[in-house]
């Protein structure tokens, strides 16, 4: 079983310290095939190494963060090479 | 026997470590901690490829690439062999017990120029390591642990095993190597994790 699987809002929480709007409704775009979708639907697998939000279409890593303390300074890694787009709701 | 004395006398000299305790610190690398079982770490859905569909190539600059069935691959001469592991989330498991081809095997002295090897595995993993950081004994194909079948969720049918290293440098479900002259960073040294990965320095991020 892929017990470390979860649903897109679990990753609500980690993009909200890097991004300054509400990331789970974001729409993306999978530079793999295309689909889109809310990140709130993806599939995210987090462990201590960092966090993988996959396509719920192809599985492709859409977004991959990892937070730990490189050189001592704590840090973000963020890889957005899987999606195509990300469009963000402004806040209201 | 000897438990019932050991408890007795261990009480007698509480605050001192006793042999067998201070013979596994000595095999935690700094900044570790011992666990009994098996975390397993996944970035991705667990692959389950049909061993009739699996295969073992090594590409890249070799002059004539090498691949195996699974058949191919399982009559190759194996080794079994127990290791200490250490996954750079800070658990070291002693005394794994492996069995596996040597990397050594695989190569087979085929002729390469290459300095670096990439490790590719289904669900798109990769990971690098210095070429002669997976020769000389170092590193294995295993597909056995503690006796049995290596679990899918462990890396079956087939894990590059490289115990000298963070556990993420021995990838799971890994399809083969492509040997390469120039280093390029893999799954996790993109994202910030260390390069080479020894867990006896502590190289657990960039700039370690």
């Amino acid at each position: 079983m892929d017990e470390q699987r979860l649903d897109g809002n679990a990753v609500g929480g980690l993009l909200g310290e890097i991004f300054p709007f509400e990331m789970t409704s974001a729409e993306t775009a999978c530079a793999g095939c295309g689909a889109t979708s809310g990140v709130g639907a993806a599939m995210v697998y987090a462990h201590g190494m960092g966090t993988i939000v996959r396509c719920a279409s192809c599985d492709n890593a859409l977004i991959r963060i990892a937070r730990h303390n490189g050189g001592g300074m704590g840090q973000y890694w963020l890889d957005l090479r899987g999606v195509a787009y990300l469009k963000i709701e402004e806040a209201t | 026997m000897g438990s019932v004395m050991g408890r007795f006398f261990s009480r007698g000299f509480r605050g001192r470590r006793r042999p067998r305790e201070q013979a596994e610190s000595d095999r935690v690398p700094p900044g570790q901690y011992l666990v009994d079982g098996f975390p397993v770490l996944s970035a991705g859905p667990t692959p389950r490829t049909p061993l009739d569909r699996w295969d073992f190539s090594i590409v890249g600059e070799i002059d004539a690439p090498k691949r195996w069935t699974w058949g191919e691959f399982r009559e190759l001469p194996s080794e079994t062999f127990t290791r200490d592991i250490h996954c750079v989330t800070k658990w070291s498991k002693l005394d794994t017990t492996w069995e596996g081809v040597s990397v050594d095997t695989l190569l087979g002295g085929a002729e390469t120029a290459a300095g670096y090897v990439t490790a590719f595995c289904d669900g798109g993993y990769t990971t690098n390591l210095p070429l002669e950081e997976v020769t000389g004994g170092k590193a294995w194909l295993a597909f056995a642990y503690d006796g049995e079948p290596l679990e899918p969720e462990h890396g079956g049918p087939a894990r590059l095993l490289v115990p000298h290293l963070y556990l993420w440098k021995s990838a799971k479900w890994v399809r083969g190597l492509r040997l390469m002259n120039g280093d390029e960073p893999g799954f996790w040294e993109s994202l910030g994790y260390h390069n080479e990965g020894d867990p006896w320095r502590e190289q657990r991020y960039r700039g370690d």
